[in-house]
């Protein structure tokens, strides 16, 4: 195993900011690229007409997971030193669907509101200073939040583990689910372009 | 008159052609998007993220203005570790970096300009009233969830993490349970 670098030793804390820099600039260029820094492109996935939301999330989402799978089925990548959040289910899923709300209403989510910001956009800027008021906000409310912040912990959990499915059948079933679903994301895009046409002759 | 109107929309978009660039082609940012977080697991152990900054940052300002207080804060005195100042916090310099990159490729494609994203139907004002209360919701799920679409979405879907799967369901059935009714600030 010679992965995670950082984890094995391989560079040390000042070091790891230079990194945390630049897979930030990778970060924020392709959310860029992706459109991502335009809340109207952003929100036009819950309205239907461009499912590129979608599309990015999950096409990242099966690239860095099958990647991560074939470097530790290698050998060379320790899975188990990868940092996982735990799971506090209830907390997630209160979590969740505020922040879905808050998407629709706001037009971002922090990291795309950082590329809005960068690339010029007012409302975008305006995110960044409400979503910093939100976070203060929660800090000083936090005695009486907890009980709700806490809620439904059952420690770090993965879905194998959780549904009894081996690793690498899950993966597939993933990746299975994500081709699924960008056929199904194309062919609404096309229903919705279709009705937006002016009925012209 | 058709062919009039013709002309118009070509020229118009041959207009938009020469500001700014189409965006790129949704799989491949996808995996370009992929890839960045394939290197942050290899190289440091951890994903992406971006509302752990926010987290840091403000702790950091409670911490200037009142100092005893930020320490007896459960939430807050999480990221200020003793001996190291909370702004040389891993995802404060990744956040920095978004920045400068999603700046690279606006820039590349010319798309950097100021700008208000809106529909046709609601004022600048309204629209940036909702940005800000929209933050602010936002910032109260990614606190209760431990992360947001880059940290919890993108990030623990990819290590098929259970958490972080049942959140980007909710996430995603949020905006579409209420998308109706904020259609006139967008549509």
């Amino acid at each position: 195993m010679s992965a995670p670098f950082y984890e094995l030793g391989a560079f040390g804390d000042e070091a790891s900011l230079i990194v945390a820099f630049l897979i930030g600039i990778g970060f924020g260029f392709f959310l860029e690229r992706a459109g991502f820094g335009s809340a109207r492109k952003l929100v036009s996935q819950f309205y239907l007409d461009d499912l590129r939301v979608f599309k990015v999330m999950f096409t990242a989402i099966v690239t860095a997971m099958l990647g991560v799978t074939y470097l530790s089925w290698a050998g060379f990548l320790d899975l188990s030193l990868v940092y996982l959040v735990p799971t506090y289910w209830i907390a997630q899923v209160v979590g969740g669907l505020v922040l879905g709300v808050g998407f629709v209403v706001g037009g971002y989510c922090p990291g795309t509101s950082v590329a809005a910001t960068a690339t010029g956009k007012l409302d975008g800027l305006l995110f960044v200073l409400g979503f910093a008021t939100g976070t203060l906000g929660f800090a000083l409310a936090f005695p009486l939040v907890k009980g709700l912040y806490t809620a439904g912990d059952v420690g770090t959990k993965t879905l194998p583990q959780v549904l009894g499915i081996p690793y690498g059948i899950l993966v597939f079933g993933v990746v299975l689910m994500a081709v699924g679903g960008f056929m199904g994301a194309t062919w609404v895009e096309r229903k919705m372009a279709a009705k937006a046409l002016p009925a012209v002759e | 008159m058709a062919s009039v109107t013709h002309d118009v929309v070509h020229e118009a978009a041959a207009e938009k052609a020469r500001v700014a660039q189409p965006y790129m082609n949704p799989y491949l940012a996808g995996i370009g998007l992929g890839l960045v977080l394939l290197a942050a697991f290899v190289l440091v152990g951890r994903g992406l993220g971006a509302s752990g900054a926010f987290n840091s940052t403000i702790a950091w300002l409670v911490s200037l203005v009142a100092p005893g207080y930020a320490r007896s804060n459960e939430f807050l005195s999480a990221y200020l570790e003793e001996g190291t100042h909370p702004l040389k916090a891993w995802l404060v310099f990744e956040v920095a970096g978004a920045f400068v990159g999603a700046l690279l490729s606006g820039l590349l494609a010319g798309r950097v300009g100021v700008a208000v994203e809106k529909g046709p139907r609601v004022s600048v004002g309204a629209r940036l009233a909702f940005a800000f209360v929209g933050g602010g919701l936002m910032a109260i799920g990614a606190a209760f969830a431990r992360g947001c679409t880059s940290g919890q979405a993108l990030t623990g879907g990819a290590l098929l993490n259970l958490g972080s799967w049942a959140f980007m369901m909710c996430v995603f059935g949020g905006a579409y349970a209420v998308a109706f009714f904020f259609r006139r600030q967008w549509r």
